[in-house]
C-alpha cells in the first residue's frame, strides 16, 4: 500500500452516502444483534430485494448497534426511520413486499412498548431514545463501520485537516482543555491538560494508548463505538497524538472482543490506505501509525499502568504512579493514555469547537455520558445522555421503570468498583462530582438497576467478589483483605453473621482504601460501603434476625405450602429434585425443609400460588 | 540538591532520590518487606507507606522520589495504621510456626510483626495449604505457604542473575510464586545460584542442605573469601559446633555485594568431608624407605590408605569389602591392606608434611632443569587461584623454571 501524501476528504459517491435520500435498509451487525442471526437477516433482505429488482435501488446497509440490543435483531429502514425489532430473517420478505415495495410498515415487527399501546413507528419516538443525546453514538445505526466513505461522509477526518494543516499542537491541547472534556474511562482527569502533560515531557518517542479494554461486567459502551464507528476513536487518536507529540500508538483491546478487533483492523487499514495513518500526513510533515494490542480479558489491566504492562508482555499488574505514564510510561517513555470516549470526543470538539461541547451537559462535567443500562428495568440497553440528567430520567423515562410494577430498590453506578443509591438519591444530576458527592462514582459506564426483590446484602458480596477475584494479587491490602471481606459477606448471607462484622467490615475497607496500590483495591469496597450506608437494616435483618428481606438468601428462606391455596395437584412434588414435597391426590402438601434445596422450583410451577417464600419477619 | 521535610527535620539530598533512600541517609527508618536496595522498586508490599502533605492518599516511599519542598511524615496515624493492617493481612495466610522455622530471628516480617505490635489473627477463613518442599532442586527448598508475594526472589533472578527463572502465576488470592511455567527450578532454567534463597525475606525460600543444622542465633558467622575461583567473592560460612552449617550472602562483600554462584554458596560440603586430603601425600619411592619407617615410627608420617579409604567411603558398607573395580588405569594394583605391614610398594602414597613434600618437589624441578633445561617444564595453573597467585605462578613458570609453556586450565 502506497501512502498518500494528501487524502481525499471528498466522499467519493454522495448518492450511496448515509445522508443520501436513497431507500435504505441499515441492520444491525454489533455483537448483540450479530449473536441472534442479523447476518442472515441481511442476507435475506438482499435476496428479497434482488427477487423484486430493487437491489440497485435499495442499499441494505451494515450498521453498528443501535443499543437497544434486548430488541434485536435491529433494522431499520430510511429514510424514514421505521424502527423494527427482532426481526428474523424469515420477516426479511415481508419488510421488503410490504414496506419497501407495498409502502406499509410491518405492523407485526415494530416496537411494542409494555408502556404505550399503541406500537411506535419511528426510531426516535420511542421512549428508549427520547432523552438521549448522541454525540458519540450518533454515527452508530447509521454509518456502514467498514466503510471510510461513510465515515467521511459524516464530516470524519476534518477535524484531523484541520489540526495538521490550521493548529499548532498547543492550540489543539488548548481547545481541548477549554472544551472542559473529562476522561471517560472512570477517574473524570481533564484531558486536555493530560495531553498538555505528556506533551511537556522532553523525551521522545512518546506513545498514544486507547484503553478499550472495557472490563465492567455486563458494560458495553467501548465495544459498541469500536464496532459501530472505530474511525473516530482513531481520528481522536492521532489527533492526541498531533498534540502530544506522539509518533506510534496502541489499542489495548480484550480479545473477547473479535468483532471490535476485526472492524478496527478493517478501519486501521483503510486509513492507511488513505493516507489518515502512515508518514507526512496531510502533507504536514507529521507521521504516526498504530497497532492492535489485544487483552487476555483481565479487569485490573483495564488499569492504565497494569495495561502497560500487559502491552510490554509483562505481568497485568500496576505500578505505583508517580511516575505518571505522562512522564514514563509504556518502556519508560512518555505516554498518554485515554479511555475510547475520550479519544472519540476529540475530532467532535476540534469540528464544532470547545463551546458547542461546554453548552452540553453541566458546567464542570460538560457532554454526554454513555451507559449500559441494565438489570431489572423495563428497557434495557445502551444509551447516551446529556451530562447533568438525573437517576429518574434514566431509570423511569429512559429505562422505562421497573418491570411487573416492583418497587425501586437501587442503583448502582461505576461497576464493581462503584456505589448503589437508594430512592432519595433519584434526582441527582449525573455528572462526575454530584455522584462522587452523593457516595457513588460516575465510573466507566454500568448501570445496574435493583428493585425490591434485590437482596442487598447478596448484592455487595456479587460486587466484591467480582473484585476478589479480579485482584492482581500484587498488593496484600487487595490479594487477602478482600477475601477476608468476602468470608464475612457470605458468612452474614449463610445465616452466620455477627453483629460486629459491621465494623470489621468496615474496618477491612479501610485498610484496603488505604493500603490498596490500585483503584481496584482502593475502590473494592465501595459497593460494601455503600450499601452498608444506605441498607444497614438489610444487614442487621440477615445478622440478628437471621432473615433475608428480599427473600433471597437460601440459608434465610423457607419454601411453604399455604394449605387453604393447595388444590393438591401434585405439580409441585413432581418436579421436586429433592424428594421434599409429600402429600395425597387433592390434599394440601406439605415440603420439608430439611430435604428442600431451596431451588425454587415448586414456587415457580405452582399454578395457584400456594407455595410462599418465607424468611423470619 | 532538593530540600525537604521528613518528620520535621529539614533534609538537604540529592536530585533523583526516593524517599525512602533519603529518609535512610538522614537515619530516619521506614519498615520495607519488598524493597532491597539491590533491586528495582516495585511497590508491592505497602509497608512503606507515608503521608506526603497534599497527595492525594498515602505514597510509597520506597517508589516515590523525593522533590523540593517535600513535607513527609513516616509516622502518621494513617501511615502506621495501614503497615498494622498490611502485617496483619499478611498474617492471616501465614503459618503460625516461628518456633520452628528455620529463619526465626532472621525474618523482617517477623521484626516488622514484633516491632509494630500486632497480633497473630485469630480465623476460619482460607489459608494457604501449598505442598512444603515440592521442589527436586537439590539445593533450594521451597515453603510457599510462608510466602508474602514480595517479588525479591522474582527480581533477584531477573535482575543480578539474569535467568529469569521465577515469576508469578494466577491472581488475586491465588497469586502464586513459580518457576518457569510452574515447572520444577531446574527444568526452567535454574542453575541452583541460590540468588533467591539471599533475598527473601521470610522463610519461603531455605537452602535445603542446612535444614535443621542452625538458627541465626546459634551460628558463628565467619567472613571468608571464596577458594574456588579468582574473582575473590565474600561470604559468610554459618559455623556452628566448628562445623559450616551454611553459606551466607554478605552484603558488604566488595567485590560480589550479594550474589554467589553455585559452588560458592552450596560447595562447602569438601570442608568436613571424609574424603578430603588434609596432608601433602608423597609417593614412598621419592621419599626413601629409611626415612619413611623411620618417621612412621616416630608417628609423624602414616601410609595413606588410599584403597581402604576408597572402600570405606565411597561403597555402601554391606560392600565394603569388594574391590573398586579399576577400568582407567587397569594395570594399577591398590596394595594389599594386610600387607602393608611387611612390604612398601614404591608407589604407596606417605601422608607427609608440606616442609618435605616442597623439598621433594623443589629438588625434582632443579634436577629435571638442570637435566633436560627448562623446555622440559609445561605449567597448569589453577582456577582457584587468585590473582595474585597466578601472578606468582606466572613469574615462576618464565624466570625460574625457564619455560614458555603454561597454561591455565579453564582454557581446556
Ligand atoms: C481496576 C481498574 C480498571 C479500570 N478499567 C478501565 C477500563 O476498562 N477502561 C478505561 O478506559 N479505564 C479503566 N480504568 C481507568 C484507567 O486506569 C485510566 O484512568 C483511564 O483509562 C484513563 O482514561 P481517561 O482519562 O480517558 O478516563 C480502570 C482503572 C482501574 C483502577
Ligand atoms: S490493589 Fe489489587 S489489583 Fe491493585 S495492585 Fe494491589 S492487588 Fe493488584
Ligand atoms: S519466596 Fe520469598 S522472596 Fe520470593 S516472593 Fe516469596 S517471600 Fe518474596
Ligand atoms: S517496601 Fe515500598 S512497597 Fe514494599
Amino acid at each position: 500500500m502506497s501512502v498518500h501524501a494528501s487524502p481525499s476528504l471528498t466522499f467519493e459517491s454522495p448518492e450511496q452516502g448515509p445522508d443520501s435520500q436513497r431507500r435504505c435498509v441499515a441492520v444491525c451487525m454489533g455483537t448483540g444483534c450479530s449473536s441472534s442471526e442479523s447476518a442472515l437477516v441481511r442476507e435475506r433482505l438482499r435476496e428479497a430485494l434482488v427477487e423484486q429488482g430493487l437491489d440497485a435501488e435499495v442499499e441494505v446497509r451494515r450498521t453498528g448497534c443501535f443499543g437497544f440490543c434486548e430488541q434485536g435483531p435491529i433494522t431499520v429502514v430510511y429514510p424514514e426511520e421505521v424502527f423494527y425489532t427482532r426481526v428474523k430473517p424469515r420477516d426479511a420478505q415481508k419488510i421488503v413486499e410490504e414496506h419497501i415495495v407495498g409502502g406499509r410498515p410491518v405492523e407485526k415487527l415494530l416496537y411494542k412498548d409494555p408502556l404505550r399501546e399503541q406500537p411506535v413507528q419511528k426510531w426516535h419516538e420511542i421512549g428508549f431514545y427520547g432523552k438521549q443525546k448522541r454525540i458519540l453514538l450518533g454515527n452508530c445505526g447509521v454509518i456502514d463501520p467498514e466503510n471510510i466513505d461513510h465515515y467521511i461522509a459524516k464530516a470524519g477526518y476534518q477535524a484531523l485537516e484541520k489540526c495538521l494543516t490550521q493548529l499548532e499542537p498547543t492550540d489543539v491541547i488548548e481547545e481541548v482543555t477549554k472544551s472542559g472534556l473529562r476522561g471517560r474511562g472512570g477517574g473524570g482527569f481533564p484531558t486536555g491538560v493530560k495531553w498538555g502533560l505528556a506533551r511537556k515531557t522532553p523525551r521522545w518517542p512518546k506513545y498514544v494508548i486507547c484503553n478499550a479494554d472495557e472490563g465492567d461486567p455486563g458494560a458495553f459502551m467501548d465495544r459498541s463505538l469500536l464496532e459501530g464507528d472505530p474511525h473516530s476513536v482513531i481520528e481522536g487518536m492521532i489527533i492526541a497524538a498531533y498534540a502530544i507529540g506522539a509518533e506510534y500508538g496502541y489499542i489495548y483491546v480484550r480479545a473477547e472482543y473479535p468483532l471490535a478487533v476485526r472492524r478496527l483492523r478493517i478501519a486501521l487499514e483503510q486509513a492507511r490506505e488513505r493516507g489518515f495513518l502512515g508518514e507526512n500526513i496531510f502533507n504536514s510533515g507529521f507521521s504516526f501509525d498504530l497497532q492492535i494490542k489485544e487483552g487476555a480479558g483481565a479487569f485490573v489491566c483495564g488499569e492504565e499502568t497494569a495495561l502497560m504492562n500487559s502491552i510490554m508482555g509483562e505481568r497485568g499488574q500496576p505500578w505505583p504512579r508517580p511516575p505518571y505514564p505522562a512522564v514514563s510510561g509504556l518502556w519508560d517513555q512518555p505516554s498518554n493514555v485515554n479511555n475510547v470516549k475520550s479519544y472519540a470526543y476529540a475530532p467532535a470538539i476540534i469540528r464544532n469547537g470547545a463551546d458547542w461541547f461546554k453548552q452540553i451537559g453541566t458546567p464542570k462535567s460538560p457532554g454526554t455520558a454513555v451507559f449500559a443500562l441494565t438489570g431489572m428495568v423495563n428497557r434495557t440497553g445502551l444509551i447516551e445522555v446529556p451530562m447533568g440528567i438525573t437517576l429518574r430520567e434514566i431509570i423511569f423515562d429512559i429505562g422505562g421503570g421497573i418491570p411487573h410494577g416492583k418497587q425501586f430498590k437501587a442503583v448502582q453506578t461505576g461497576g464493581p468498583l462503584g456505589g448503589c443509591l437508594p430512592e432519595e438519591y433519584l434526582d441527582v444530576p449525573i455528572d462526575f462530582d454530584s455522584l462522587q458527592a452523593a457516595g457513588s462514582v460516575m465510573g466507566s459506564g454500568g448501570m445496574v438497576i435493583a428493585d425490591e426483590s434485590t437482596c442487598m446484602v447478596e448484592f455487595a458480596r456479587f460486587f466484591l467478589k467480582f473484585a476478589c477475584e479480579e485482584s492482581c494479587g500484587k498488593c496484600p491490602p487487595c490479594r487477602i483483605g478482600s477475601l477476608r471481606m468476602l468470608e464475612i459477606l457470605t458468612r452474614i448471607t449463610e445465616g452466620e453473621g455477627r453483629l460486629e462484622d459491621l465494623d470489621e467490615l468496615k474496618r477491612l475497607s479501610k485498610g484496603l482504601q488505604r493500603g490498596s496500590l490500585c483503584g481496584l483495591g482502593q475502590l473494592a469496597p465501595s459497593p460494601v460501603l455503600s450499601v452498608l450506608r444506605h441498607f444497614e437494616d438489610e444487614f442487621r435483618a440477615h445478622i440478628v434476625d437471621k432473615a433475608c428481606p428480599a427473600r433471597k438468601c437460601k440459608a434465610l428462606i423457607t419454601y411453604e405450602v399455604v394449605a387453604e391455596l393447595c388444590t393438591g395437584c401434585m405439580v409441585c412434588g413432581r418436579n421436586c429434585a429433592a424428594n421434599a414435597i409429600t402429600g395425597e391426590k387433592l390434599q394440601p402438601h406439605v415440603i420439608d425443609p430439611e430435604l428442600c434445596e431451596r431451588c425454587g422450583l415448586c414456587y415457580e410451577v405452582c399454578n395457584f400460588d400456594a407455595i410462599v417464600i418465607k424468611s423470619p419477619r | 540538591m532538593i530540600n525537604l521535610t521528613i518528620n520535621g527535620e529539614s533534609i538537604t539530598a540529592p536530585e533523583g532520590a526516593t524517599i525512602l533512600e533519603v529518609a535512610r541517609m538522614a537515619g530516619i527508618e521506614i519498615p520495607t518487606l519488598c524493597h532491597h536496595p539491590d533491586l528495582s522498586n516495585v511497590g508491592a508490599c505497602r509497608m512503606c507507606v507515608v503521608s506526603v502533605q497534599g497527595a492525594r492518599a498515602l505514597q510509597t516511599a520506597c517508589t516515590t522520589p523525593a522533590a523540593d519542598g517535600m513535607v513527609v511524615d513516616t509516622m502518621s496515624e494513617d501511615a502506621v495504621e495501614t503497615r498494622k493492617f498490611v502485617l496483619e493481612m499478611l498474617l492471616t495466610d501465614h503459618p503460625n510456626e516461628c518456633m520452628t522455622c528455620e529463619v526465626n530471628g532472621d525474618c523482617e516480617l517477623q521484626d516488622l510483626v514484633y516491632d509494630y505490635g500486632v497480633k497473630w489473627p485469630e480465623h476460619n477463613g482460607q489459608r494457604h495449604q501449598w505442598e512444603i518442599n515440592p521442589d527436586p532442586n537439590p539445593f533450594i527448598f521451597i515453603d510457599r505457604n510462608k510466602c508474602i508475594l514480595c517479588s525479591r526472589c522474582i527480581r533477584a533472578c531477573n535482575e543480578i542473575q539474569n535467568r529469569d527463572v521465577w515469576n508469578f502465576a494466577y491472581r488475586g488470592f491465588q497469586t502464586k510464586l513459580v518457576a518457569g511455567a510452574d515447572q520444577f527450578m531446574l527444568d526452567a532454567g535454574c542453575e541452583s545460584c541460590g540468588q533467591c534463597v539471599a533475598y527473601c525475606p521470610v522463610g519461603a525460600l531455605y537452602d535445603k542442605m542446612s535444614i535443621g543444622l542452625g538458627r541465626v542465633n546459634q551460628i558463628t558467622k565467619v567472613r571468608t573469601t571464596c577458594s574456588y575461583c579468582g574473582v575473590g567473592c565474600n561470604f559468610d560460612l554459618n559455623v556452628r559446633d566448628g562445623r559450616i552449617i551454611r553459606v551466607t550472602s554478605a552484603a558488604d562483600a566488595p567485590v560480589n555485594g550479594m550474589a554467589l554462584c553455585v559452588k560458592g554458596r552450596y560447595g562447602y560440603d569438601y570442608v568436613h568431608h571424609p574424603d578430603r586430603l588434609t596432608r601433602p601425600l608423597v609417593r614412598a619411592k621419592w621419599l626413601g624407605r629409611e626415612a619413611v619407617e623411620e618417621r612412621i615410627a616416630a608417628g609423624e608420617w602414616a601410609i595413606f590408605d588410599e584403597a581402604k579409604q576408597r572402600l570405606t567411603h565411597r561403597r555402601p558398607p554391606n560392600d565394603a569389602q569388594t574391590p573398586i573395580p579399576n577400568t582407567q588405569y587397569p594395570n594399577t594394583q591398590y596394595p594389599n591392606t594386610q600387607d602393608l605391614n611387611t612390604q612398601l610398594p614404591p608407589d604407596t602414597f606417605i601422608a607427609t608434611d608440606w616442609d618435605t613434600a616442597l623439598d621433594v618437589v623443589a629438588n625434582k624441578f632443579a634436577e629435571t632443569k638442570k637435566k633436560f633445561g627448562g623446555d622440559a617444564f609445561a605449567l597448569l595453573a589453577s582456577a582457584k587461584c587468585t590473582n595474585e597467585e597466578n601472578f606468582i605462578f606466572n613469574k615462576f613458570t618464565r624466570q625460574m623454571l625457564a619455560t614458555h609453556s603454561i597454561d591455565h586450565c579453564a582454557r581446556l
